[in-house]
């Protein structure tokens, strides 16, 4: 039961195959607006592990992604840094500050746990805006164009161009979807489902269910902060907003349009939300309306979110 | 008869909520290979006291002892993992899981700790089908759990219990609301479950009661009223008194 079956690999397989191939179809501003997507994907990926996969429902993810963002931005701009280490600095900020905030937040349970985040995420960005001197707070940091080159393998790859950008996008995007992938359906993947199913029995199944749920916070944090992190090398700009409380409940609103608990539900969740504002902005400036309608038809009709639903009534394997 | 260290020890457990002193300085043992019944009136503290010693509710007084080792810190789960199961009095399962994945949680959970099993896929499929053998849901293991009629709910929480392979097994009143055929699967079942591990078993229903227990221990207000064999505890007249129908 922990393997994935063939037809679910080969649905995440095309996934991928049909992105690669948008990066030649697409025309210039959706190829833009699909490397967005991409990354924001991943911030929703590593949302849903917590709150789909684990039941956490977090308000606070905004600082996990904002750390990756800030990681790897300020060690660009002050340091100096090139793009590889300054990426794993923006990682390693995500991952410890899961970390902390989850052996203290997972204390609590329910509505607590949800203000606890909500609480810490707001520290991290008045955090942002006191130390304006380094981040320039709301206005925030244009990271210099040569510091933005990626070297692989001796070759080296400006982040500034569109292809490149999608592309690099796309890998990340890849791995932390086979990565997913593969966790959800691993013992530890079953172990957190069953926490968010009934957590009384699991601890009288012997399992320690706050060192679970820590893990589950912890790796949502890391995945959070690569997309982050990977925000501010591919478009060169590091700001206080991507910390405020909208940049945590997007990935809510995302991952529940998507679908919870499913691993293709964050792409479509995200990319759905961004043409729907996109589209709607173009006609007027309540788009937000048209958003919030959008939703509440969602919740109404298919209560599991997009993918959950197709899921529920149609491809019962779907993952 | 030398002394033996009983497999569960309780030294002067005490338990209140709030000014209702649940369970008061209760001292309790229980041999290893025992059945032993723990029976009361509805309000004596039997599932509390229970609680205590797998350590689902946290004691405000005294030592549990298993097997030899002082317990009285461990958090729940670490019980678990040193041999103490619990089912639920109520029915507490994966509602939304298969009734497979429900014991295969067990299982998985057990092999992880036990130093000789190994967590493979074929290990984990064989012996979860083995404690579904043992219940008699074999035939239902790919029905949703939530799906099942009540009385096979219980069994599924019984054997969820099984799979770990607990050295102490408590049944929290695992008989409530079974048909009477129901029950008598359920007294054999015991019975052979009683053949290789302790069983401490909470039960209202004195049929089932003295089918099973070797000994019986009587609690009442948050005490222990009485302790002997079955014919003892039917004769004794304290207990009559605060059970039997007096």
């Amino acid at each position: 039961m922990s393997r994935i079956d063939g037809k679910s690999l080969w649905l995440h397989w095309a996934v991928l195959i049909v992105l690669f191939a948008l990066n030649f179809l697409l025309p210039e501003y959706h190829r833009g607006v699909v490397t967005r997507v991409l990354l924001l994907a991943v911030f929703a990926m590593g949302y849903n592990l917590t709150f789909g996969y684990t039941g956490l429902l977090s308000l606070g993810h905004a600082m996990f992604f904002a750390a990756g963002l800030y990681g790897a931005g300020l060690t660009i701009y002050h340091l100096g840094w090139s793009v590889w280490p300054a990426f794993g600095a923006g990682l390693l900020a995500g991952i410890v500050l899961a970390v902390v905030v989850g052996f203290l937040a997972l204390r609590t349970a329910g509505v607590a746990f949800m203000i606890v985040t909500l609480m810490f995420s707001q520290v991290f960005y008045l955090t942002t805006l006191y130390f304006t001197t380094y981040t320039r707070g709301e206005e925030g940091l244009v990271l210099p164009v040569p510091a933005r080159t990626l070297t692989v393998a001796g070759a080296e790859f400006g982040l500034t161009d569109p292809g490149t950008r999608y592309m690099t996008a796309l890998a990340l995007f890849a791995v932390v979807l086979i990565a997913t992938a593969f966790l959800v359906r691993s013992s530890f993947g079953r172990t957190l489902l069953a926490i968010r199913e009934n957590e009384e029995r699991m601890r009288m199944l012997g399992y320690d269910v706050f060192a679970n749920k820590l893990a589950s916070m912890a790796i949502s944090g890391l995945i959070s902060a690569a997309a982050g992190a990977a925000y501010a090398v591919l478009f060169g700009y590091v700001g206080s907003g991507f910390a405020s409380i909208q940049y945590s409940i997007l990935p809510l609103l995302w991952v529940l349009l998507g679908g919870a608990a499913t691993t293709l539900g964050p792409l479509i969740g995200t990319l759905l939300t961004f043409y729907v504002i996109d589209t709607a902005s173009s006609y007027t400036s309540a788009y937000m309306l048209l958003l919030g309608i959008v939703l509440i038809l969602l919740i109404l009709y298919f209560p599991r979110g997009i993918a959950g639903t197709v899921r529920e009534r149609w491809l019962p394997w779907l993952p | 008869m030398a002394a033996v260290t009983p497999l569960l020890a309780t030294k002067g457990v005490s338990r209140s909520f709030g000014g209702l002193q649940a369970v008061q300085d209760v001292d309790f043992t229980l041999q290893a290979g025992e059945t032993r019944a723990l029976i009361g009136p509805n309000g004596a503290g039997k599932t509390t006291f229970v609680s205590l010693v797998c350590g689902r509710i946290a004691a405000s007084a005294g030592r549990v002892f298993f097997d030899g080792q002082d317990i009285s810190r461990l958090p729940a789960h670490k019980r678990v993992r040193a041999g103490i199961a619990y089912t639920f009095q109520i029915t507490s399962i994966f509602s939304n899981l298969t009734v497979f994945d429900n014991v295969a949680l067990a299982v998985q959970r057990h092999l992880l700790g036990a130093r000789d099993g190994r967590l493979s896929r074929d290990t984990l499929r064989e012996q979860s089908q083995e404690a579904l053998a043992l219940v008699g849901l074999s035939a239902q293991a790919a029905s949703r759990a939530g799906h099942l009629a009540y009385g096979h709910q219980r069994l599924l929480e019984v054997a969820m219990g099984l799979a770990l392979k607990p050295r102490l097994l408590i049944l929290d009143e695992p008989t409530q609301g079974l048909s009477d055929g129901e029950i008598e699967n359920f007294i054999a079942l015991v019975r052979k479950i009683g053949q290789t591990a302790t069983v401490l078993l909470i039960e209202h229903n004195m049929d089932v009661v003295m089918a099973l227990a070797e000994r019986i221990t009587v609690m009442n207000e948050g005490r222990i009223l009485a302790e002997g064999a079955p014919e003892a505890i039917r004769a004794d007249e304290a207990v009559q008194r605060a059970y039997l129908g007096a």
